[in-house]
């Protein structure tokens, strides 16, 4: 369960969220949608801790992230994880000791026992093959073309299994296949982990085939809240362009 | 004018506040979550072993200089038996530290940096923060920990190299006879003299790694922001080690003097 109330957060002169109110259900997946530039990626920052607020708080599973020392945070946040929009693979390990980090550094997050190098390799071929990288475990990220950055960024969020999983912007420049198998990887992880899940995302089709509920971010808040069913019938603007992307036609010439 | 004045100075203000918060963030994140000895071990190697041969190359010519400079300038004054002492005084006290600190700069501190920024701008410090990993204790305190070990010991063999290819041009290029050269270092050279020469290691050591780590850390802007950042880390290490040279060479002699006037 995350709650969030009166988040603000200021880049500069400029407020990126303005009092944002939210609050996500334990086992779900929340599609938040919104232009480019509106905070949704800031708001994901926030979740994790990666940054902190001018103002409001952030509460997950009852703990106050928002209120957390440097320490208490990274305790905090193990049993969080989040996919970046760029993939953020580490530039000097290639794709097996990426996707093995987080083992590496912690051991189980729900045990904090020590994973045995047998049990680390073995969990890493499984995330890499079902993301479709099988066979590239010894690639460096400079050798992969986006879309396999994309899917690395994946195995290295899911071979860890953390509860809460934030996803920034994960199909944004993919094919269309690509998009599609991310989509149904997220849906099904979250089947797996039935942890939490927020994506963040710019992809009608994408949000509608994963959400449980869709959200619309708008000027530094969330504007609207519901069901798919429900969320494509409100009357806003940027829902009536959403609505109608969907089914976008051919341009006459 | 006087407002932009204002506002650079108070920028200056929050430069010093957060570079010193960044050793307290590193000695606080080392303690708590003391870096790996595989990831000492890489910077370890990165700094003093793969500096090796920049480090030999500036000493060994500064000595053959040195000797020379000091041979021409003072062999027709009668002085060339000095050539010895102002090589091993020169290399120890002030050419072997600051010269070391300038290179290993441009060769380590650049490209510590330049990683650091682009591990920056393209979200991996935040990835290590989103698995729970305080990217202080994982790249910042080993980088530490090399420095302040490495740059030091570098130095030392800068000094050797510096002495060693200052006898091989004085003896076997300006004939001097070998015990000349090494004769008058017994006599001359103190422990204060290493002590100085170490003390600076260790000093500009530290100040190059965290100008460079904090310069990294703080880096915003993409490709050009990690080109910006790199260029200043450099310049401003080479500044500071400068100016604390001074600073250090003052302080070191007065506490000389002191000790040396009480016993």
């Amino acid at each position: 369960m995350i709650r969030i109330r009166n988040l603000w957060k200021r880049y500069g002169k400029i407020d990126v969220l303005k009092g944002l109110d939210l609050d996500v259900n334990e086992g779900e997946i929340l599609v938040i949608l919104g232009r480019s530039g509106v905070g949704k990626s800031v708001l994901l920052r926030q979740i994790i801790g990666i940054e902190k607020p001018e103002k409001g708080t952030v509460e997950v599973n009852g703990e106050l992230i928002t209120n957390l020392k440097e320490n208490e945070l990274y305790q905090a946040v193990k049993n969080m994880g989040m996919l970046f929009q760029g993939s953020a693979l580490f530039d000097s390990m290639n794709l097996e000791d990426n996707t093995a980090f987080y083992m590496h550094e912690h051991g189980d997050p729900v045990t904090k026992k020590p994973f045995s190098p047998q049990e680390i390799h073995e969990r890493v071929l499984h995330a890499l093959d079902m993301v479709g990288l099988l066979g590239s475990e010894k690639k460096m990220p400079s050798e992969l073309s986006g879309g396999m950055r994309k899917r690395a960024g994946l195995a290295r969020l899911i071979v860890y299994r953390p509860s809460i999983l934030l996803y920034d912007e994960p199909t944004t420049g993919l094919d269309p296949i690509t998009a599609q198998q991310i989509n149904e990887l997220i849906v099904q992880t979250q089947n797996e982990l039935k942890g939490t899940s927020i994506v963040v995302t710019h992809d009608i089709n994408s949000a509608l085939y994963m959400a449980d509920r869709l959200a619309l971010h708008e000027d530094g808040k969330i504007s609207f809240i519901a069901e798919p069913e429900e969320f494509m019938k409100i009357d806003n603007p940027i829902i009536r362009f959403l609505r109608d992307s969907q089914t976008i036609k051919l341009r006459k010439k | 004018m006087s407002l932009v004045s204002g506002r650079k100075f108070l920028q200056l203000f929050e430069m010093i506040g957060e570079y010193v918060s960044l050793f307290s963030d590193v000695t606080v994140a080392s303690f708590r979550n003391p870096p790996s000895w595989d990831l000492i071990r890489e910077q370890l190697f990165h700094f003093g072993v793969m500096s090796l041969p920049v480090v030999a190359i500036t000493g060994f010519t500064t000595g053959f200089v040195l000797a020379a400079q000091s041979f021409y300038q003072l062999g027709e004054k009668g002085l060339a038996g000095v050539t010895g002492i102002l090589v091993a005084k020169a290399m120890i006290t002030e050419l072997g530290p600051v010269l070391t600190a300038f290179m290993v700069t441009g060769r380590v501190g650049a490209a510590m940096c330049a990683e650091l920024a682009t591990m920056k701008v393209t979200e991996q410090i935040d990835a290590l923060k989103s698995m729970a990993v305080n990217p202080y204790a994982y790249l910042v305190a080993p980088r530490f920990i090399a420095g302040v070990i490495m740059n030091p010991l570098l130095t030392l063999f800068s000094m050797v190299m510096g002495i060693f290819g200052g006898y091989l041009i004085a003896v076997f290029y300006f004939n001097l006879p070998p015990l000349s050269y090494f004769d008058p270092m017994r006599t001359s050279l103190t422990i204060f003299d290493l002590v100085t020469g170490l003390v600076k290691a260790f000093v500009f050591g530290l100040l190059f790694v965290s100008v460079c780590c904090y310069k990294g850390m703080r880096t915003s802007g993409g490709a050009a922001g990690v080109g910006k950042a790199t260029t200043q880390s450099v310049v401003t290490s080479y500044v500071l080690i400068l100016i604390s040279d001074f600073f250090l060479t003052m302080l070191l002699n007065t506490i000389h003097t002191k000790i040396d006037t009480q016993f």
